[in-house]
């Protein structure tokens, strides 16, 4: 982190300056006053970007722990199903998903009538639950690869200490081998999440109405195209800090030499 | 039978004939490789066995036989008369049984394997409470008599990263003693470690040693095992090729290849 102190040397201050500058010339001599209209709708939409993003690394991660074990431990037929998602989540591209979910599954379920009668229809004939579907599945590709490595990454002696001690394996799963593989992920988990942050956008293809979409609807209305743009990736910004901030915070709870002598 | 008694030992005291581990006919193959080939072996309450031999003599292997660790191929596994239930393919027969039974096994490795996410206290802890299901602030007191009897009274909080390997291995031996075991398993607890820190590991175990605890040592330290045990063990290529009291292996060793692996180390 940059202390105040670093902050005041010569080219710091002209570049602080200089953003400064920008910002005022953006603020008197751009067009605002589409603003208050859209500020409700707006805020809808920055609810729906955030809530989407919480819930689907969560989700996801969730997923992610049995993907990651079947891949480092499980026998081939658990291992083997775990990679080949893994693979085609990473090959492909998330809009192509999002999209395979919304048309194929979304227009497969109409045809049938069991599932048109069931109480899951009034959401399921809805786009956001594709939407989260995919975000989820998208993440828990990632991550699932990447807690691949951190469950690999425990050392194996550790765990057979657990065992020597009379730990079922459960236990041992449990206080030993998960807490250190999230510990071993945390760093990239935060530049994870800031990327999955950046994927919640493409949502919008599926008229789900974030953030991003708002942006979308103020340009076709209004015909305003940069401010609009420009505010949207201030939010962006300013989402994406407060991710690094949490991360930052957990990791410096958790003890920094995890790493074996 | 390959095994020795309790009786003929220099330091049996009454009360000690009561037997805390049998190995019975243990083989051990890894693939073709047969590693152990047909072991028997007895140690009484209160006995220091040290295990001696080449690397790749075995002993480790017979070490680890002992809980589990590696399922043997054949043989039978006796602790505290207990006979560990087994399959015919050597894995445990009964989960709970083996558990139970690791839990009187205190073992300390030749990497220390501290958890590395927990602090020291943590660490000696972690069994008490969630295995033996001991009340938290009973195993902490508990944990901290035996942190500052391995003389790490002071580094209770301290990651194990923050330490040398002597101090980890001692948190380590410490971690062993709070489940209160019945037989202590030490398997070359020195091997990793940096000469000079050797010593202060050495220390901790012979005051256990002194102190009447049954232990089973798996150890290159010669001039060690001859101090602590009451007997010695010497296996070669999966064999126990001669044993008896200290001064007898090391000063007249029969086995050929004793005399030969005395004279290598020396």
């Amino acid at each position: 982190m940059i202390g105040l102190r670093d902050l005041l040397k010569p080219h710091r201050i002209l570049l602080i300056l200089l953003f400064l500058a920008f910002v005022v010339w953006c603020a008197l001599s751009l067009r605002w006053d589409w603003l208050p209209q859209y500020a409700p709708l707006a805020l809808e939409g920055l609810w729906r970007t955030i809530w989407l993003l919480v819930v689907t690394t969560i989700l996801g991660f969730l997923l992610a722990i049995p993907l990651g074990l079947a891949q480092a431990v499980g026998p081939w037929y658990l291992s083997t199903p775990a990679r080949v998602f893994c693979t085609v989540i990473r090959g492909t591209p998330l809009l192509l998903q999002i999209w395979l979910l919304y048309y194929g599954l979304g227009s497969l379920f109409p045809q049938f009538p069991a599932i048109r009668q069931s109480e899951l229809w009034p959401y399921l004939r809805q786009a956001w639950p594709y939407a989260v579907l995919a975000l989820t599945l998208s993440y828990a590709g990632y991550e699932g690869e990447v807690m691949r490595g951190a469950f690999s990454g425990v050392g194996k002696g550790q765990l057979e200490a657990a065992k020597a001690y009379g730990m079922r394996p459960f236990a041992v799963f449990r206080r030993i081998w998960l807490p250190q593989a999230i510990r071993n992920v945390l760093p990239t988990l935060g530049g994870e999440t800031i990327l999955q942050l950046k994927a919640t956008p493409l949502v919008a293809t599926i008229t789900v109405i974030d953030i991003y979409a708002v942006s979308s609807r103020v340009r076709a209305d209004t015909l305003i195209v940069y401010e609009p743009l420009l505010l949207l990736a201030l939010v962006y910004l300013v989402i994406a800090g407060i991710i690094a901030f949490i991360f930052r915070r957990i990791e410096k709870q958790v003890p920094s030499a995890i790493q074996r002598r | 039978m390959d095994s020795f008694s309790g009786g003929d030992l220099a330091s049996a005291s009454s009360g000690r004939d009561e037997e805390a581990v049998r190995i019975e006919d243990l083989h051990k193959s890894f693939g073709e490789l047969e590693v152990l080939k047909g072991v028997n072996l007895t140690a009484r309450k209160g006995d220091v066995v040290a295990i001696i031999g080449g690397s790749g003599s075995g002993k480790s292997t017979m070490l680890r036989c002992i809980n589990f660790l590696e399922t043997p191929t054949s043989g039978r596994i006796y602790v505290g008369g207990e006979h560990i239930a087994m399959r015919e393919d050597g894995t445990p027969a009964n989960r709970r049984q083996l558990e139970r039974i690791r839990t009187r096994l205190g073992m300390v490795f030749q990497s220390f394997n501290l958890w590395t996410h927990r602090t020291l206290l943590e660490n000696v802890i972690e069994v008490p409470v969630h295995v033996l299901k001991q009340s938290r602030a009973e195993a902490i007191e508990k944990a901290q008599s035996l942190l500052k009897r391995v003389g790490l009274g002071d580094k209770a909080d301290v990651y194990p990263a923050y330490l040398s390997g002597g101090q980890q291995q001692r948190a380590a031996i410490a971690r062993a003693l709070a489940v209160d075991p019945d037989v202590m398993l030490f398997d070359e607890p020195t091997s990793a470690l940096d000469p000079e820190l050797v010593g202060e590991v050495l220390t901790v175990i012979r005051d256990l040693a002194a102190e009447g605890r049954t232990m089973l040592l798996v150890t290159h330290e010669m001039k060690f095992a001859r101090e602590v045990a009451d007997h010695v063990v010497y296996l070669y290529q999966g064999r126990i090729e001669e044993q008896g009291a200290p001064d007898q292996v090391f000063d007249a060793p029969k086995s050929e290849r004793l005399q030969q692996f005395l004279m290598s180390i020396n």
